[in-house]
Parts: C-alpha cells; structure tokens; sequence
C-alpha cells in the first residue's frame, strides 16, 4: 500500500509541474528561441531547462511561476551559449554610434517604413543580447520591470536602462538599414 | 518616457507626462515613435510557437527524469519501512543482477559518463591529441591505455573528428573520442568488456543530456552529447557500421 502511496506521489508530482509548466511552454520556446537563436538548439535547450525545473519543482513555492520558470530557461540558455558559443557572450554593448548612419533626412520616416516583420525581426536578431533579451520579455512576454529584474537577475535600474538603450539602437538598426535600402 | 509607456509610472507622474505631450511637439513625437516600435516587437508575427513534437518530447524526458530519480531521493520517514523492504529487494536484486553480469551498474557509469562530458565541456579540456585523422588519434593511445580503441571517419556524414582524450570511468582508464556535429560535441568512451556477449543499444537520459550504450567485438560504447536522440542514434548506427 505505501507502494502504491509513492507511485500516485511521484504521478501527483509529475501532474502538478505539467499544470504549472506546460501553460509556459511558448513563452520558454519564444525566449530560447530569441536568445538563442536556432530552431534545433532551441528545442534542446527548452528540453534541457524543462528537465532542470522538474528537477527544481520542490523549490517552487507558489507564487509568479512565469518568473520561475523563465529563469530556469534564461539562465539554461545562458549556460548552453557559455559552453557552445561563449562568443556572443562577450561582446561589448557600447553604443558604437560611428558605426551606425544616423546621418539620414527624415529618420521619422524611414523608421515608419521599416516597421514590418521581416525587417524588426532581422534588427532584433542584431541586437546584443543584453538588449534583445530585456526587449523580448518587455515586448513580447509582457513582463513587468520586476518580473524582468528577477529572471535576469538584474537591479531594476539596470532593467530600465537596457530597455531604452535596446529600443535607441533597435531604432537606429532599423532606420540606417532603410536608408541604405533605399538608396541602393 | 519609457516607464510610461511601460505602464510602470505611478499615476502623479503620468499624469505629468500626459500633460506635457500635449503641448511639446518633439516630445510628443518621440513618444509616438516609441509607441510605433513597441508594436511592431511585440507583433505576434514575431512570436516563435514551438514545434507540436517538441511538447511530447519533453513531457516524455520528464518521465524518464522521474523514473530515474524520484525513487532515491525520497526520503520521509513515512516510507521507511516500505522504503527498507524494498531497498532489501533492491539489494538482492542487484546481487542477482551483478551476478549476471547486467548493466545495473551501467546506471553509475551513465554518471560518470555525464560528469566526464560536462566536464570535458567545461574546462575547455576536450582533448589531449586535437586531431581530425583518425591514423593521428587511434595510435596516440598506444602506450597510454592496454587496448586499442576503433576510430572512425565520419566526417563526410557531418561528424567530424575533433581529437581524442584520456579519461577515467568504473575505476579503470578509457578512451574518449570526440567528434562535432554542428554545435554539439559528442563525446564517445571507449574500454574493454568484461561481458560474455555483446549488449544491443540502450539509450538513457541524464541531466536533459542523451546517451547511448552498446557493446560489439568485445568493446564498451558510451556516446554522450547534448544533441537530440534522433541524430544521436544516427551517429551510432554510422560508428556500429
């Protein structure tokens, strides 16, 4: 009969991270696909952090499970990049603004042209992680500065600061493409 | 201005803010430029779904994880007795397993084998003769181990060969071999069976990493990587050819 007890345990266990997880699954998807960005790794990585937080599971004590979990999938897809492509990791995010044409007439403009899918996404992808990241979980997962400065394990100040920088240079990304665009 | 678009500016402070978009027009368009941007990222057309296999692919790991894990780690004292009654029934079992040569300690060496890799990752020690011709890493182990591991080309399949390594698994040296498929390493060990028989394939999950086990020609195979099972197995069949 305890037997039993502990199998139905382990069930109980398996059903109450599935409900509590798998809600989250696109959300862990879309963050691991942003930061990582590859379809096959993304799946792995996904994998592996959902593992880790069943792993975890008996550290959960109710509560925002989104910033939970998310943090399990930011920091798996930290430690993947860290062993398979330490590189990204450490460019430098200065504003390199020499690099970048903001010497255009009508930057309003060209910012509106550039506003569609295809052109956001490949500015996004450019962006430098510490950016793209604070950006994806603003914009797309909603989350709040506090939830953010959780997952990211950073003071809100700094949550504040990546966000707008990471919305200057998305803008500048965007416009000075168009432009070059446009002039071709 | 960002908070306020953000929504995360108390209500005095918006309130200051909204009246002062009226009246500054550089304000006022700056502020529509950031409320453009913000739409267009958290357009859904930017949303990545993941792929329907993917859910049922986890949800089977984490049976797996469960399987493998729960049992050991639970330790209330309600389930002492039962725990104590079974844990002798383990015992016996494993006596009559370890008798028979089967691989119930093949479940520490899957163990070894994940620490061996991760760690092989982790301190960039991948190899110790970093070299992609098989006729450079099978001889290298003459003198350093008291057998001679198979190595195998495969780089025209997408597996190339990045070295090979000394290691320690089960008390005794091994052979290491790695290869790279992509952006996962492979790392397959090699030693000596102690078996009468060869084993056919199991393949075992640990720590979200894969890994795969045989036994051909008097040899033990473990082949671990990150890189999902499909393309895992794969690479086995291509070794066992």
């Amino acid at each position: 009969m305890a037997q039993r007890g502990s199998c139905l345990q382990e069930e109980n266990k398996t059903a109450q991270f599935e409900a509590i997880a798998l809600p989250l699954f696109g959300a862990a998807y879309n963050l691991a696909r942003w930061l990582v960005r590859d379809d096959q790794d993304a799946e792995d990585v996904v994998q592996e952090a959902y593992l880790r937080a069943f792993r975890f599971f008996g550290g959960y004590r109710g509560g925002d499970s989104r910033s939970w979990l998310l943090t399990i999938v930011r920091n798996t897809c930290y430690t993947w990049l860290q062993q398979n492509r330490s590189r990204e990791l450490t460019e430098p995010i200065e504003d390199k603004l020499d690099e970048v044409e903001i010497s255009t007439e009508n930057p309003e403009t060209r910012l509106m042209q550039s506003l569609d899918a295809q052109r956001v996404r490949q500015a996004l992808e450019e962006l430098p992680i510490e950016f793209r990241e604070v950006l994806i979980m603003r914009e797309m997962e909603d989350l709040s500065y506090k939830q953010i400065s959780t997952i990211a394990d950073l003071p809100i100040g700094t949550v504040m600061s990546r966000l707008a920088r990471g919305r200057k240079r998305l803008r500048e990304l965007l416009v000075s493409r168009m432009s070059k665009e446009t002039l071709n | 201005m960002h908070p306020y678009l953000d929504g995360e500016l108390d209500l005095v402070r918006s309130l200051e803010i909204e009246e002062h978009l009226v009246d500054c027009q550089r304000c006022a368009q700056a502020y529509n430029e950031l409320r453009s941007l913000h739409s267009a990222v958290s357009d859904t057309a930017l949303r990545f779904e993941p792929p329907a296999a993917l859910r049922n692919r986890v949800r089977s790991a984490l049976r797996d994880e469960n399987e493998g894990t729960n049992r050991s780690l639970r330790l209330s004292w309600r389930w002492m007795i039962p725990a104590m009654s079974f844990a002798v029934l383990v015992i016996v079992a494993l006596s009559l397993l370890a008798l028979l040569n089967r691989p119930s300690t093949s479940d520490l060496i899957a163990q070894e084998i994940v620490s061996s890799h991760v760690r092989s990752l982790m301190e960039k020690h991948l190899t110790d003769v970093p070299s992609s011709d098989q006729h450079t890493v099978k001889p290298w182990f003459d003198g350093r181990l008291d057998f001679s591991p198979p190595v195998k080309d495969l780089a025209s399949a997408g597996f190339s060969l990045v070295g090979g390594r000394l290691d320690y698994i089960g008390n005794r040296p091994v052979a290491a071999l790695v290869y790279q498929h992509r952006q996962h390493y492979i790392n397959v060990f090699v030693w000596p069976s102690t078996g009468a028989s060869d084993a056919s394939e199991r393949a075992l999950v640990r720590q979200g990493y894969n890994l795969i086990h045989w036994t051909n020609s008097g040899m033990n195979y473990w082949a671990t990587s990150d890189l999902n099972l499909a393309e895992l197995q794969q690479f086995v069949q291509l070794l066992q050819n």
